[in-house]
């Protein structure tokens, strides 16, 4: 019984289709292409950009040492998690650019209101309607184009006044290898429908051991976006949904296949976007982060602050962007301290790669931002 | 609120996400037999048997041509070119099956709409029980033209008078004559019969039997072949204008109609079950179907099933007993029985002993987050994933009606796959933590409600709620 279940949960195979990512377009008059690449299920800052320099992360972080030594040094703090190697070579072309400690203006832990804020721009979650990327459109030079959209059902963050339709390239069969371990957990007290989950798995199993390539669903996604976003009548805005992310167990060997998936996602990007990948922003962020400690199954739960990235030609890359509030004094005793407003990072990436007023963007974008000020210098000139 | 629930699931197709409980389920439920429109908005714009049949006639008629100048054109070709003639699709006849297996693919839209708005569900879900008694299968292009009228008109308008009726409407509709042979079975003596020499005319059993094994006293109950032989021979001269044996002139009637013949009844008195009918066309087996329909095997069969379907796999003896002398003592009066069903403290024990069918579990989920239209093709292939492809079981008992038949790993599976396009296919999806606590108002398992918070997003929580052992249960 237990070991089904930790096979599942630390088992790469049958998680390979839990990145499941979908897409979601907008178009706007301007070579200048922009993706948002959300994380759903909050992402595991202090494990995508270990802050190794700091005294405070091993005795934390102790057990998953081994990613620590593996991962890519890039300054003397920040050192890059070891699947991401693509963007390893991004930040070495000063096209990658990564902040931490970052938080949107919600500090609670629940995913849905932590979403809603992500994706609507609010200060507190249900307090917006519309997502700031459909707020993104009012601010661009209006296109005489329709605007195009692309994916099963348009995100939050893309909703709004105007329009924006969705594609999808068709249904993915498989559920989710995410869904798949929280089903195993929510039949556990079930004898009957233990039973049978098992026997699915295991079938499930057997079918998917010749293939199984993690990163497979996630570059196609990324490709189709390239394709959709490379010609010049194409689109502008898009959105990629990513799940997966909730690693409350297992976390080495999950977060290991998803962020082998999300660097595939990118550089099936920058491929197919060929030169156009010189004018192109890609937002990587994710609701909230995790607790510093690592939990009883290997895993880490709902956190604070978190670790964000700009990739693309446009930015000013090799460079980690951090006010670091260090280890040694934790959020509430448990999470990294936010000492970079989310917000204000995204405003001041996304007016300066469309050369927008940046103290407007903020307004539009984020409603409830009064007083905060757009990161400044993050897009080259 | 565990009866609201009770009332919700048990006997109704699930809560729709915006319903509040019941004060007192069971008048909740009762009252819906005052409540009920067997015609409602859902189905308004639904081809009546009329016109699907009449499509259906003319569709094989069509075809029919198409078959003779293939053959035509081929006797004239040479035998190479002959080969090629065989190899590219016949769009015509492709056509033709397409515009037939249309009414199919909008009934299967129209009684999913139906079922996920309806406001009285118990009787909603009864007509799915009788539907699946009488089953037909979509398997010929005649019945899948005609599946869904068959329910809507044969069913749907009878649910709550007496059986007898219901049972005269659905042995007189074209898709189960079309179904069960009925409408190619002549009497061997009848003036048709009698004119056909060298056997390709005769006697077809099909439906008969089944009327008894399936439809009415049920299997082993008694009857004999012998009774079979005969019913079928009351019951030779029911047929389908343009559909079965005998051109227009001996067949009268617009084409797709279901029609007695006199012509192809076998003539002479029956005697089935130990009583005598005499002859009287088509009176002897409505005479013979009144009978079947009240005697007390058939009162057992359908008390037990009915028992089976909304209480328990294993039906309780005690509640059968009530249901089966509700229904004897009432001579069928339908609402009678199913208020004795009602009524059974076994019907109201808490728990879920029942595992949903795909198609109820499909309904359920729908109705929860009040799903946006889905059109046909769509949903059949839904359907048909899940393992229950609407009005196609495949064989006259209809689809099985216990939890061993449908609680397997594979189709397992195959729920959770559905469940998370079902939830991720929605615009805005509601707050799932907040929508399972409306359903289960008194029995959310904290494993679920703690799953569904934990969920990575909205969607995610509701997929999980899909799935939820008290949501694949009722």
């Amino acid at each position: 019984m237990t070991d089904r279940r930790n096979f599942l949960i630390g088992g790469g195979a049958v998680l390979s289709a839990a990145f499941a990512p979908r897409l979601a377009y907008a178009r706007a008059a301007t070579d200048r292409r922009f993706v948002f690449i959300i994380q759903r299920g909050a992402a595991d800052g202090l494990a995508m950009l270990m802050p190794t320099g700091d005294p405070g992360f091993a005795p934390l972080r102790g057990a998953w040492a081994e990613d620590a030594s593996a991962a890519r040094r890039l300054d003397g703090m920040f050192a890059l998690h070891p699947a991401l190697s693509g963007m390893a070579g991004l930040y070495d072309a000063g096209q990658a650019l990564f902040a931490h400690a970052v938080a949107s203006p919600y500090r609670d832990r629940s995913h849905f209101d932590g979403q809603n804020v992500l994706e609507t721009g609010g200060a507190a979650a249900y307090t917006v309607k519309d997502g700031w990327l459909n707020r993104l459109l009012t601010l661009l030079p209006r296109d005489d184009a329709r605007a195009i959209a692309v994916a099963a059902t348009v995100p939050l963050a893309l909703r709004g006044g105007r329009e924006v339709a969705s594609y999808a390239p068709s249904a993915l069969p498989d559920a989710s290898g995410d869904l798949m371990a929280r089903v195993t957990q929510l039949y556990a007290e079930d004898p009957q429908l233990h039973a049978l989950w098992a026997k699915a798995l295991q079938t499930r199993q057997l079918a998917q051991e010749a293939g199984g390539d993690a990163g497979r669903d996630a570059a196609a996604t990324g490709a189709l976006a390239a394709r959709l976003l490379a010609p010049a009548d194409g689109a502008r805005i898009a959105m990629i949904e990513t799940g997966g992310w909730d690693t409350h167990a297992g976390q080495r060997g999950r977060l290991n296949t998803q962020l082998k998936a999300l660097d595939a996602m990118v550089g099936a990007l920058k491929t197919g976007l060929g030169p156009a990948w010189d004018r192109t922003l890609v937002l990587v962020a994710t609701e909230f982060g995790r607790t510093a400690r690592i939990n009883g199954t290997g895993g880490t739960d709902h956190g604070t602050a978190t670790a964000t990235m700009l990739l693309g030609g446009t930015v000013l890359g090799k460079r980690v962007v951090a006010d670091w509030p260090g280890l040694s004094k934790l959020y509430e005793d448990r999470d990294l301290t936010p000492t970079t407003d989310l917000d204000a990072l995204i405003a001041g990436a996304v007016a300066g790669h469309f050369g927008i007023d940046p103290a407007r963007t903020m307004a539009t974008l984020f409603p409830g931002s009064t007083g905060r000020r757009p990161v400044a210098g993050l897009i080259r000139a | 609120m565990a009866l609201a629930e009770i009332a919700w699931n048990r006997f109704g197709l699930g809560a729709r996400g915006d319903a509040s409980p019941p004060a007192d389920p069971k008048r909740w439920l009762a009252d819906q037999f005052e409540r009920w429109n067997p015609r409602p908005a859902a189905l308004a714009g639904i081809a009546t048997t009329v016109v699907a049949g009449q499509a259906v006639a003319q569709a094989q008629a069509e075809l029919r041509m198409v078959r003779q100048e293939r053959r035509a054109t081929q006797a004239e070709a040479k035998p190479d070119a002959m080969r090629m003639a065989a190899d590219p699709p016949d769009t015509r006849a492709a056509q033709i099956r397409r515009g037939v297996r249309q009414f199919y693919l909008d009934g299967v839209a129209a009684r999913t709409t139906a079922a996920v708005a309806s406001e009285t569900p118990f009787v909603e879900r009864l007509t799915h029980f009788w539907s699946n008694h009488f089953a037909v299968s979509a398997d010929k292009l005649e019945v899948t033209g005609l599946a869904a009228a068959f329910e809507f008109d044969a069913i749907r308008p009878h649910v709550l008078g007496r059986f007898h009726d219901l049972l005269v409407a659905v042995e007189h509709h074209p898709a189960m004559l079309l179904y069960l042979d009925q409408a190619q079975s002549v009497g061997p003596d009848s003036p048709f019969g009698q004119r056909r020499v060298g056997g390709r005319a005769g006697l077809n059993e099909n439906l008969a039997r089944e009327i008894l094994e399936l439809h009415t006293l049920g299997v082993r109950t008694g009857y004999a072949q012998g009774d079979v032989t005969e019913l079928a021979r009351a019951l030779t001269g029911w047929t389908v204008a343009g559909l079965g044996r005998g051109g227009p002139r001996i067949v009268p009637g617009q084409l797709g109609d279901a029609v007695f013949v006199p012509a192809l009844h076998q003539p002479g008195p029956r005697t089935i079950l130990g009583r005598q009918y005499r002859e009287g066309g088509a009176e002897q087996s409505a005479a013979v179907l009144a009978d079947l329909a009240v005697h007390p095997a058939t009162a057992k069969h359908i008390a037990t099933k009915l028992v089976r379907h909304f209480i328990a796999d294993d039906p309780p003896p005690a509640a059968v007993a009530r249901v089966e002398a509700a229904f004897l003592s009432s001579r069928g009066d339908l609402p009678t029985v199913y208020r004795t069903l009602l009524a059974a403290p076994e019907a109201w024990v808490p728990g879920t002993p029942k595992f949903r069918t795909p198609w109820e579990w499909t309904v359920a989920a729908m109705r929860a987050i009040d799903a946006p239209a889905v059109e046909g093709r769509g949903l059949v292939n839904l359907f048909g994933q899940l393992g229950q492809p609407i009005w196609r079981p495949g064989q006259p008992v209809g689809f099985d009606d216990i939890a061993a038949s449908w609680a397997g790993p594979d189709a397992l599976m195959r729920r959770i796959e559905a469940a998370e396009r079902l939830a991720g296919r929605l615009r805005e999806p509601p707050d799932p933590r907040a929508l399972a606590a409306r359903l289960f108002p008194a029995s959310l398992a904290p494993i679920t409600a703690a799953a569904i918070a934990r969920a990575e997003s909205p969607a995610q929580g509701l997929a999980l709620l899909f799935v939820a052992p008290q949501f694949l249960r009722r």
